[in-house]
């Protein structure tokens, strides 16, 4: 397994660069791994996406489905595209430190 | 270069009559390090009887969601030129006409990016490059950009469209198969790049009844080619058959499973009425016999391989469609399933079991379609009915009070 470092952190994530220790989350972690996601900087509009996925993850333990998110946060999934540019499982669970989603090819 | 790995085991499954994925991993290793690897993998696996190929893993490139699947070696150490092995898949033109041209050039893109193998093609339809790093998959997606492809669907998503050649080869066509292909991937480039479903969507156009590309079991929405008037018969053509020893009685008619034919030795006698479109006469006599005149396809809805339930086929949805573009009712029916579906569907169901679990009944009333004879999968074999129309409200009540 690999280590990411940037600047303070230095987490231990797997070879797509999720957390393996998700509980071990917090802002500037997602900042952080946010640059490994073509995310400069994470806006308020970023910030209400990840926690919405955060406190889901916390919550239930897996990540939501698409349309649920959609709906719960008020962005279009064109729009959750415009700020996690790799998409919603790739780019924004990896930001808000949930383990990778399990995903059928 | 390094030599090949020994690989007694693979080297089985070249000694048979047919062609070897074992040879074609071989040729390649030749050239490049990670089908050495693999094979090296491969034969490990086939002595260990255990796979090493890690579950599932989570890149692309950037703006899709799907079309690219992370695989790697559980045996980095061992094996280090495929401890990352994704697979891209890339979207196969309509009918999968190419020109020798572009697959060179496909070709050529990943040798430098790839472990030049490929899989012409995968079960959905697309060309399947195999085995890549992660840093090559933007300089894949750019290159093939410029020459026209595009990345298939992958996950929860709109998987990419296929179908058979059509009119473009086939006689029998009853649409044109390869312009609905295309015309749906285009319309619904969202769907196919942003997975959002419950699970994946296939659509699969066949041009007739023999329904060349299986669609009736392989894809969620089957769209098949049919006829809706009376098959062509060429009287002439048909006696024909017969002088040359063909044995009309037994081999037209007796396989025919509606028993809607019959054969005085000068006439071949059809009844349009009892025919199920199985294709079989057209089949054994293609100079006599001929789809009707009035064409166009029936559209089904529900196949899917076994994973949560069990295998199962579509049934019919839309009896007779003469689907010419622009498609408009083809697609309203389709966003109304969807919308039903993704509100409703659970995580990993496909269209076919969401139906069951909800019932066929529910699932016409939410996508607005009125039910049809047509829609029995099994006629005369289900000896329940449902009188739901004789009880009003209050029905109850007045019983109780008299």
């Amino acid at each position: 397994m690999a280590t990411f470092t940037l600047g303070e952190v230095s987490i231990e994530v797997d070879e797509d660069g999720f957390m393996l220790e998700p509980e071990e989350w917090n802002e500037d972690i997602a900042k952080a791994l946010a640059t490994t996601e073509a995310v400069d900087i994470l806006t308020e509009e970023h910030w209400k996406l990840v926690h919405y996925l955060r406190d889901y993850y916390l919550k239930f333990g897996i990540a939501p489905m698409i349309r649920k998110l959609c709906k719960e946060t008020g962005f279009p999934l064109k729009k959750v595209y415009e700020l996690f540019p790799s998409g919603p499982a790739k780019g924004a669970c990896k930001v808000a430190g949930l383990a990778k989603p399990t995903g059928c090819v | 270069m390094a030599d090949l790995p020994k690989t007694p085991l693979l080297d089985e499954l070249e000694s048979g009559p047919f062609p070897s994925f074992v040879s074609e991993i071989k040729r390649a290793a030749e050239k490049n390090d990670m089908s050495k690897d693999l094979l090296g993998q491969l034969e490990q696996s086939y002595r260990e009887k255990i796979g090493h190929w890690k579950h599932g893993g989570i890149v692309g490139v950037m703006g899709y969601g799907g079309g690219v699947i992370g695989r790697y070696s559980d045996l980095p150490k061992e094996w280090p030129n495929i401890s990352h092995f994704h697979t891209m898949r890339i979207n196969h033109p309509s009918g999968w006409f190419y020109t020798s041209k572009s697959l060179r050039e496909i070709c050529n893109i990943w040798e430098k990016h790839g472990s030049g193998l490929t899989n012409m093609h995968g079960s959905t339809g697309d060309i399947i490059l195999l085995g890549t790093t992660t840093d090559h998959l933007e300089p894949v997606f750019e290159e093939l950009g410029k020459i026209d492809f595009d990345i298939g669907g992958s996950g929860s998503d709109l998987r990419t469209p296929s179908c058979c050649c059509g009119q473009a080869r086939c006689e029998w066509a009853c649409y044109d198969t390869m312009a609905l292909t295309y015309d749906l991937t285009m319309h619904y480039q969202d769907e196919l790049h942003r997975p959002a479903f419950p699970y994946k969507f296939k659509f699969k156009m066949s041009g007739c009844p023999n329904d060349c590309v299986a669609s009736i079991a392989r894809s969620d929405m089957s769209i098949i080619g049919t006829w809706r008037d009376s098959i062509q018969i060429d009287q002439d053509a048909v006696r024909e058959y017969a002088d040359k020893g063909m044995d009309i009685r037994s081999d037209v008619i007796g396989n025919c499973p509606a028993k809607c034919m019959d054969f005085d030795g000068k006439e071949l006698h059809i009844e349009n009425s009892y025919c199920v479109r199985c294709m079989h006469c057209i089949n054994v006599m293609p100079k006599a016999l001929r789809p009707g005149k009035d064409k166009g396809a029936t559209v089904l809805l529900g196949s899917k391989a076994p994973i949560v339930e069990g295998a199962m086929l579509s049934s019919v949805l839309i009896p007779f469609w003469k689907l010419e573009p622009p498609y408009s009712d083809l697609k309203e029916i389709v966003d109304n399933i969807w919308d039903v579906w993704c509100e409703d569907g659970k995580a990993r169901e496909r269209v076919g079991e969401f139906i069951q679990r909800v019932g066929l009944g529910n699932f016409l009333d939410a996508i607005g379609l009125e039910p049809v004879a047509e829609m029995v999968a099994h006629p005369r074999e289900n000896p329940y009915v449902f009188y739901e129309d004789y009880f009003e409200e209050g029905d109850e009540e007045e019983e109780e009070k008299g």
